[in-house]
């Protein structure tokens, strides 16, 4: 089977980097090969894989050793779960330097020490809340992840996210050969939520792969630094991610998203009573006009 | 050839922009002029300081390239750390001649480079701490700097570095100024940005250090000689007239300068503004804050060079005033020997100048002094107030270009057919083969000074070696050859 590279982006703190994790480990679970490359700063992609607090990260082994080519691939690939490989670009703390050109100087290193075996079936990319700038695109672009998936929930600012996120592929998509492969649905236990993310992903071109549910084994397996696979292997939780794994292996909906305007999104969100019709009459007034 | 007509300059200038899309038709016709020194203002007729269309091989610089080749980079007795990757300080080191006395290493430094070099890491995890570590070691090494100054390229501007807070914490520890200058090559149309932005650093980080400090003791003849970048030596040659007519030139901005003359300048009289295209924004504030005064002059040819010393002296008392009768008329006799020889060589030879800052317009002057006719000029990075200066200085219906485009000045070339071309070492090779004359103009072709009376020897010598050079006749311009070979099939017939 040749590589297939998927990235996995979405809102901050939308659980991307458990999703990743627990469908990386029901993937290695199924007999497949796979490899996280972590493109965010924090340097917490891989921790449940390797039961380790954070990874040393490609750049900051690199400022370490003088520079990215004093590195050798070993220093940096780690192998944990079901031999799992695993590795973090890293970055700088928040407010300095460029985080992007961190993403951007690992994987240029990556793919020239032939991280990128042929044995391997799936490299997933975990990246950073937003596209916020070419940096953390570079995943997407030519040659890398060809498939991406967005996590998302039925919260505003998450599906606003997911759009945005789509806008950002839209570009690259016209250029290259990367296409939108689904929205995953963390679920916020919000009211008719898998509705609307259908919904949602019905009007940007796509589908909900899979409605993740919420379940506290989730946690209990992130305190000891393990997938939910590992740690309960019989939760019905980790039945979810084998379902969700499955789906992406035999994905083959790829597409160029549609990414809707705000409007739409909007009459969306009241349709399913997430937003309150906007009053027009009272935008931009302040409490003391609207008294008088 | 004939001088051209308003009407026939004006359709060369259509003809040149004939080749052009329409777009960029439509944005080069504003750059592109015919002189009319009747007007008042220059933008009645040209267009400057805008975007580059790309495309086109303009010449221009970039602000870091204003900033730290140009104003800072020649104050001396400071250290000027080009802070990024190495290749703009190394390109820009040493390659504007700004000449200077000191033990280079020791206690002057402006043939060196200094640079935080930076790699992958500096970019993903910020170079504040290599900076920080960059001026401990200088200070280990070279402790007679009298300063520093972090002249910022592009990555600085877009990673976020604290350069401000590094260099007050820098200077807390030296005592000495460390100046952060925010002149990312990215900022700007131009390297006219980069002055204006050195000249705010000035303001910002240097110019106040000794308000209140009374002991520097004060003449009432004290000058500040602001603008001149000692080119080929052209302040040393500038600086001996103003001391001959009794002045004592506190400062010099910047070439041979230290961050002492600039420190102490806010405490002379008069601040004489050679090129006022990069130094103006400090002379004005100088003017607004310590009501200094301040006036151009020109020290290109005999003609302007006594113009301004009488100018210059108008604003002193009649000591001064008599002092600069002596020293014009001390230099009479030399300057007009130097007439004497070259004119004949050298009358109605037209010209046509290409080049940057002050230039354009104050070096015509001394061309005209020697029998020859700007017929040309331009600026690299002028703006409108230049151009203003400019169009009182040329002749009606000579041909202004701004920011002009390699193919733009080619054309020209052929069609006005000059006798002499003075632009820059990119424009050098391309005329040279095309059989015209040409002086690099920029660093004055590796001579120099032009500045003063003993500078005006120089440059009529080098501007008869290159017209008169006997290597012209080997090498004949296209539409000479033209002209030849009509005559001898005129001959045939």
């Amino acid at each position: 089977m040749a590589l297939r590279q998927c990235a996995i982006y979405g809102k901050g703190g939308i659980g991307k980097s458990t999703t990743t994790q627990n469908l990386v480990a029901a993937l290695a679970e199924a007999g497949k090969k796979v490899m996280i490359v972590g493109c965010d700063p924090k340097a917490d992609s891989t921790r449940l894989i390797l039961h380790a607090k954070a990874q040393n990260s490609i750049m900051q082994m690199a400022s370490d050793a003088g520079s990215v080519e004093d590195l050798e691939l070993e220093d940096v690939l780690k192998v944990g779960y079901r031999d799992i490989k695993c590795v973090e670009s890293g970055g700088p703390e928040p407010g300095v330097g460029c985080a992007g050109r961190g993403v951007i100087t690992a994987i240029n290193f990556l793919e020239e020490e032939g991280a990128y075996t042929d044995d391997l079936d799936f490299v997933f990319y975990d990246v950073l809340g937003d596209v916020v700038c070419g940096g953390f695109a570079m995943p997407i672009r030519e040659n890398k992840a060809q498939e991406i998936y967005i996590v998302c929930s039925g919260e505003m600012m998450a599906m606003y996210a997911a759009n945005n996120i789509a806008k950002g592929i839209v570009k690259y998509a016209n250029s290259g050969s990367v296409r939108l492969a689904g929205l995953i649905c963390n679920s916020r236990q919000c009211a008719r939520e898998d509705e609307l993310i259908m919904e949602l992903a019905k009007q940007m071109g796509t589908t909900m792969i899979h409605f993740v549910p919420r379940d506290n084994v989730v946690q209990r397996a992130e305190i000891r630094r393990m997938t939910v696979i590992e740690y309960e292997p019989e939760a019905k939780q980790a039945e979810e991610y084998r379902v969700l794994a499955n789906k992406i292996i035999n994905n083959k909906n790829f597409i160029i998203p549609t990414p809707i305007t705000m409007d739409e999104l909007e009459d969306l969100l009241m349709e399913f009573g997430v937003m309150e019709e906007v009053d027009e009459s009272i935008v931009g007034k302040t409490a003391a006009a609207e008294a008088a | 050839m004939a001088a051209m007509t308003r009407e026939e300059t004006e359709a060369l200038i259509q003809e040149v922009l004939e080749v052009y899309p329409e777009k960029a038709k439509k944005d080069r016709a504003k750059h592109l002029a015919v002189n009319d020194s009747s007007l008042e203002k220059a933008n009645k007729c040209i267009t400057s300081n805008r975007k580059s269309l790309p495309g086109v091989m303009t010449v221009r610089g970039c602000a870091y390239a204003g900033s730290k080749g140009v104003v800072w980079g020649p104050i001396k007795d400071m250290i000027h750390i080009s802070h990024g990757p190495v290749g703009c300080g190394q390109y820009s080191r040493a390659g504007r001649r700004n000449y200077y006395v000191g033990t280079t290493g020791v206690n002057a430094f402006g043939t060196m480079n200094f640079t935080s070099d930076f790699k992958e890491n500096d970019i993903v995890f910020g170079g504040d701490k290599k900076l920080s570590k960059i001026m401990l070691e200088i200070e280990q090494l070279f402790p007679l700097n009298k300063g520093i100054s972090i002249q910022s390229e592009c990555p600085i501007g877009l990673i976020g570095d604290d350069i401000e807070a590094v260099a007050k914490k820098a200077a807390k520890e030296t005592g000495k100024p460390v100046v952060p200058v925010r002149c990312e090559g990215f900022r700007g149309v131009s390297q006219s940005l980069g002055h204006h932005i050195a000249n705010d650093a000035i303001r910002d980080w240097v110019l106040e250090n000794r308000d209140g400090d009374d002991s520097f003791q004060t003449t009432p003849y004290d000058v500040a000689v602001i603008g001149d970048y000692n080119i080929g030596g052209d302040a040393w040659a500038s600086r001996t007239l103003l001391e001959e007519m009794g002045l004592r030139v506190v400062a010099q901005w910047s070439g041979d300068g230290t961050i002492a003359e600039i420190e102490k300048t806010p405490k002379v009289k008069l601040n004489l503004i050679h090129c006022y295209r990069s130094m103006n924004y400090i002379a004005r504030h100088m003017e607004e804050k310590y009501s200094i005064p301040w006036i151009e002059y020109n020290f290109f040819g005999p003609t302007k060079i006594a113009e301004s010393l009488r100018k210059i002296a108008a604003l002193f008392d009649d000591t001064i005033k008599a002092g600069a009768e002596r020293v014009i008329a001390r230099y009479t006799a030399e300057y007009e020997a130097v007439i004497a020889k070259y004119k004949p060589r050298l009358e109605g030879k037209r010209v046509m100048l290409y080049i940057g800052g002050l230039r354009p317009r104050h070096v015509i002057g001394a061309y005209e002094d020697l029998g020859m006719e700007v017929v040309g000029t331009g600026y690299e990075f002028g703006h409108n107030d230049d151009y203003d200066r400019t169009i009182k200085e040329m002749g009606n219906a000579t041909l202004l270009y701004d920011d002009v485009t390699g193919y733009e000045f080619e054309e020209f070339v052929k069609r006005v057919q000059p006798d002499l071309i003075g632009s820059g070492i990119k424009e050098k090779y391309i005329f040279q083969k095309m059989g015209v004359p040409f002086r690099q103009m920029h660093s004055w072709d590796y001579s120099g000074p032009y500045h003063g009376y003993d500078g005006f020897a120089i440059f009529a010598r080098d501007m008869d070696m290159t017209i008169n050079n006997p290597c012209w006749k080997n090498i004949k311009a296209p539409w000479k050859n033209q002209v030849a070979n009509d005559e001898a099939l005129k001959a045939v017939a």
